[in-house]
């Protein structure tokens, strides 16, 4: 059996982001860049279907600029098996990462495909779901617990209601919510050893893809800050305000 | 922002002030590239905020507890050390054929100073594993290290270094614990070891102790000390623990700082034998244990170093995010207060912060390279000339940011305010940690006598002669850089001074007065050193900024201001100091005891 599993660069999740003082984007200069915190989590659970000897081979993937590179090195740290990289220094959206891993996945033909729920810097929660319907394969999001069974996956997710258990047929998409596991540190031996792993690059053209952006980036402002409140006399003042000034109830 | 490394000044230090990327295109780093380092520095850095910063806090308030004669640690602690042991950080440094990850000596340095900023208590145990396993390398039997070697690489076990007694401190001429020859080679210990980090523990399964002993009928005094491997728990042939070895942990000190490090009063051979073995030679063990002296006391600066930094590094965040006041020009109460970063003085507070711990840190990596170029380098005349730098820079890398960065420290509380006293925030532990420094591995005295009293006088001055060298090699590289030559200039100036203090005191006819301001000289030449430290950096921020990468002229803007503050506000501070040294002044030095008190 053969996972991919994507894995997307984005700004650490310890780094406070800043607009850029013209306020056209999030300002990256000189910042500190990681894996998605979902797609370590989803690395995670492929090396550990290969360590019960589930899986035979996971590739990371990812869409992204050179320096994605150092995300990849990062997966085979960890211990996928080889990596490719779609690269490109376009912006992206969720629809173009989704295209981009369609073309890998035709060519790969995993079993199971891997992914966060969502990346911390757009917050979309979309690129696995739109996978999946390009691909046209089952999908559970927000998985909790995942288990194959038999040419099957069963998926507990994380629904607002509690728990929903679903079983796919393969090849499907899996993306991982918080809970799937705790993902393990990487070692500077393993570091070592992924150096002389494999690590294919290709381009958007290469795959034929078009990742032209559909939407418009506008601006980027901090929120306005919250200006002092008042106290109030009483309970009348206090529902008066709501009623009148702040319109919150009638 | 991380509040245990600033990665682009250490990037700045390491590839664009010093070479590290020479040293890693050498054959014996062939594996490593600047790549995987810095993949490496990535998951150092993950773990030490994750696992080591996050419980520094706690077990400076939790400090180890004795119980029926055992040591209890809190549970964090085990994690946190687990998780560096499997990241396989314990191997870094040594040899590929001890079962090590043969990195330079610089990027181990690299990597493990953010688990000391984040935990320094946490990393002492295995700070002192590394050494314990360097000397037993270098001066062990085969059949020692076959027995003991391994487990100290992989830090399945610990070691500590066992010198002090509660009568012989500084004094190792005075220690008593004693060596009795037993009839199959090994020997049966008997005494009282004092201030021993890390000496018992509820950590690792075994600890072995490095022990200075006499064995009866050796010479009196240092000449008649050897060194002992005692392990905590005997092994046996097959490498299984064995028999406990009547190791007694007597007590544990209560310390100031570095709370999480057990400190600790053991006696050897008091309920039963506790049988050593002889490492290397008999009566060399104080060369033996001094074998890895220059690297401990390096790491003990860059300890230092790294407790202020994180002091900085806190402080600084809490002043750009910290409203407070408005300018002097404009104090109307309606308008919005500004940030304190923003008044001058807070300014001085982190410029001197940054001056000394980005000074203090280029030598700490410039002496790690002098080790790691030593190591690659056949050219044995090229080599004695680093041997004799570093010798001569060891007692300023110990001593100097056992000073100035714990000066840093200070400043940092001082930019807290009120909250800086308090226990809430981080600023006043990183202050007691770092207090540590000055008295251990040779006290700040010990540190001014060796180099007034022995490392500018060795071989006629062959050191200085080199340190001048030196600094006229960086001097001549900031040529063309019209705007540092009066910083040349002041350089030289202080340099000719250093040199006159020098032969004035080696002309001196009392030796005692002549070294009895050894530490205020220590002081002033680690000025002098630190001073050049920054020309080093500022002609590589020079160079940097020409290569026209907007985005990095703040950085290198900083550091051209740093290396102007410290000329002008610190470096001029020495010269009423060398005066001192000069005049051979006996201000202190005639003083009786009665003349304190008048009693």
């Amino acid at each position: 059996m053969k996972i991919l599993v994507a894995v997307k660069r984005v700004v650490d999740y310890n780094v406070k982001v800043r607009p850029k003082s013209d306020g056209s984007d999030v300002d990256l200069a000189n910042v500190k860049m990681s894996i998605n915190p979902f797609c370590e989590i989803a690395v995670e659970e492929a090396v550990r279907l290969a360590e019960k000897g589930l899986a035979t081979e996971v590739v990371a993937v990812s869409v992204g600029p050179k320096q994605a590179q150092e995300q990849l090195r990062t997966a085979l740290a960890l211990g996928a098996d080889r990596a490719v990289l779609v690269e490109t220094d376009e912006s992206l959206e969720p629809l173009a990462i989704a295209k981009c891993l369609k073309a890998v996945c035709d060519a790969e033909s995993p079993d199971i495909i891997l992914m966060g729920k969502q990346a911390i810097d757009g917050d979309n929660n979309q690129t696995g779901q739109m996978l999946s319907a390009l691909l046209d394969c089952s999908q559970a999001t927000f998985a909790s617990e995942l288990t194959l069974d038999g040419g099957k996956a069963v998926v507990i997710r994380e629904v607002d209601g509690g728990l929903q258990t679903l079983e796919l047929s393969l090849p499907a998409i899996v993306t991982s919510d918080l809970r799937l596991n705790e993902p393990r540190y990487a070692s500077l031996p393993n570091i070592m050893k992924a150096k002389r792993k494999s690590l294919d690059v290709k381009t958007p053209d290469d795959l034929g893809v078009s990742i032209a952006p559909r939407v418009t980036l506008l601006g980027v402002e901090l929120p306005a800050e919250r200006q002092a409140g008042i106290k109030v006399d009483d309970v009348a003042m206090l529902v008066d305000k709501l009623k009148n000034e702040a319109k919150v109830i009638s | 922002m991380s509040m245990i490394v600033n990665r682009r000044d250490l990037d700045f230090v390491l590839y664009e002030t010093l070479g590290l990327d020479e040293i890693l295109n050498s054959e014996h780093y062939a594996d490593y590239d600047r790549e995987s380092l810095d993949a490496m520095l990535d998951l150092c850095q993950t773990i030490a905020e994750d696992q080591f910063l996050s419980c520094a806090s706690k077990l400076d308030a939790n400090e180890p507890q004795f119980v029926d004669g055992k040591v209890e640690t809190i549970p964090e602690l085990k994690e946190a050390i687990a998780a560096y042991q499997e990241a396989g950080l314990c191997a870094s440094a040594y040899d590929a054929d001890v079962g090590g990850l043969q990195l330079p000596w610089m990027a181990d340095q690299a990597l493990n100073g953010m688990f000391v900023c984040a935990n320094n208590p946490a990393h002492i145990y295995l700070f002192l594993t590394q050494g314990v396993a360097n000397m037993l390398n270098a001066c062990g039997s085969d059949e020692l290290k076959s027995k003991y070697l391994p487990n100290l690489v992989d830090g399945k076990w610990f070691g500590t270094m066992c010198l002090s007694e509660p009568q012989a401190g500084s004094s190792l001429a005075d220690i008593r614990t004693k060596a009795e020859p037993k009839p199959d080679g090994s020997y049966a210990l008997t005494g009282t070891k004092m201030w021993i980090s890390g000496g018992e523990q509820d950590i690792t399964e075994n600890i072995v102790h490095m022990v200075l002993a006499k064995i009866p009928g050796s010479p009196p005094g240092v000449k008649g000390i050897s060194l002992f491997l005692v392990p905590k728990n005997r092994v046996n042939d097959d490498g299984t623990i064995g028999e406990y070895n009547n190791i007694a942990l007597a007590g544990l000190n209560h310390k100031m700082g570095c709370r999480g490090a057990t400190n600790c009063l053991l006696n050897f051979g008091e309920s039963g034998e506790s049988i050593g073995y002889l490492v290397g030679e008999p009566n060399q063990g104080l060369a033996n244990m001094f074998h890895m002296m220059n690297e401990a006391r390096i790491s003990v600066g860059m300890s230092a170093v790294m407790s202020a930094l994180g002091g900085y590094l806190y402080s600084l965040d809490y002043a750009r995010n910290r409203p407070q006041g408005r300018p002097l020009v404009n104090r109307n109460p309606e308008d919005p207060q500004i940030m304190i970063s923003e008044h001058a003085d807070i300014k001085r507070m982190l410029m001197t912060q940054k001056a000394f711990i980005e000074g203090a840190q280029t030598l700490m990596y410039y002496c790690a390279e002098l080790i790691d170029t030593k190591k690659l380098s056949t050219d044995l005349e090229a080599n004695q000339r680093r041997d004799l730098l570093l010798d001569l820079l060891t007692p300023i890398c110990k001593s100097w940011p056992s000073e100035f960065c714990l000066e840093a420290n200070k400043l940092a509380i001082q930019i807290l305010g009120g909250y800086g006293y308090t226990r809430e925030y981080p600023v006043e532990r990183l202050y007691r940690d770092n207090r540590l420094n000055h008295i251990h591995e040779g006290t700040w005295g010990i540190q001014g006598i060796d180099i007034l009293g022995r490392k500018v006088r060795m071989q006629n001055g062959a050191a200085v002669k080199i340190l001048r060298e030196e600094m006229q090699a960086t001097i001549d590289s900031a040529a063309g850089h019209a705007g540092l030559s009066s910083f040349c200039d002041q350089l030289n100036e202080y340099l000719v001074l250093i040199e006159d203090t020098i032969s004035v005191v080696e002309q001196a006819e009392d030796p005692s007065l002549a070294l009895a301001n050894a530490t205020i000289f220590l002081d002033a030449m680690g000025h002098l050193v630190i001073a050049w430290m920054w020309l080093k950096q500022a002609v590589a921020a020079v160079n940097g900024k020409q290569k026209g990468n907007a985005a990095d002229d703040a950085f290198y803007d900083g550091k051209v201001a740093a290396m102007q503050f410290f000329f002008r506000y610190e470096l001029p501070k020495i010269k009423p100091n060398l005066r001192l040294v000069a005049d051979l002044d006996s201000t202190c030095y005639d003083l009786t005891a009665e003349q304190f008190l008048g009693v």
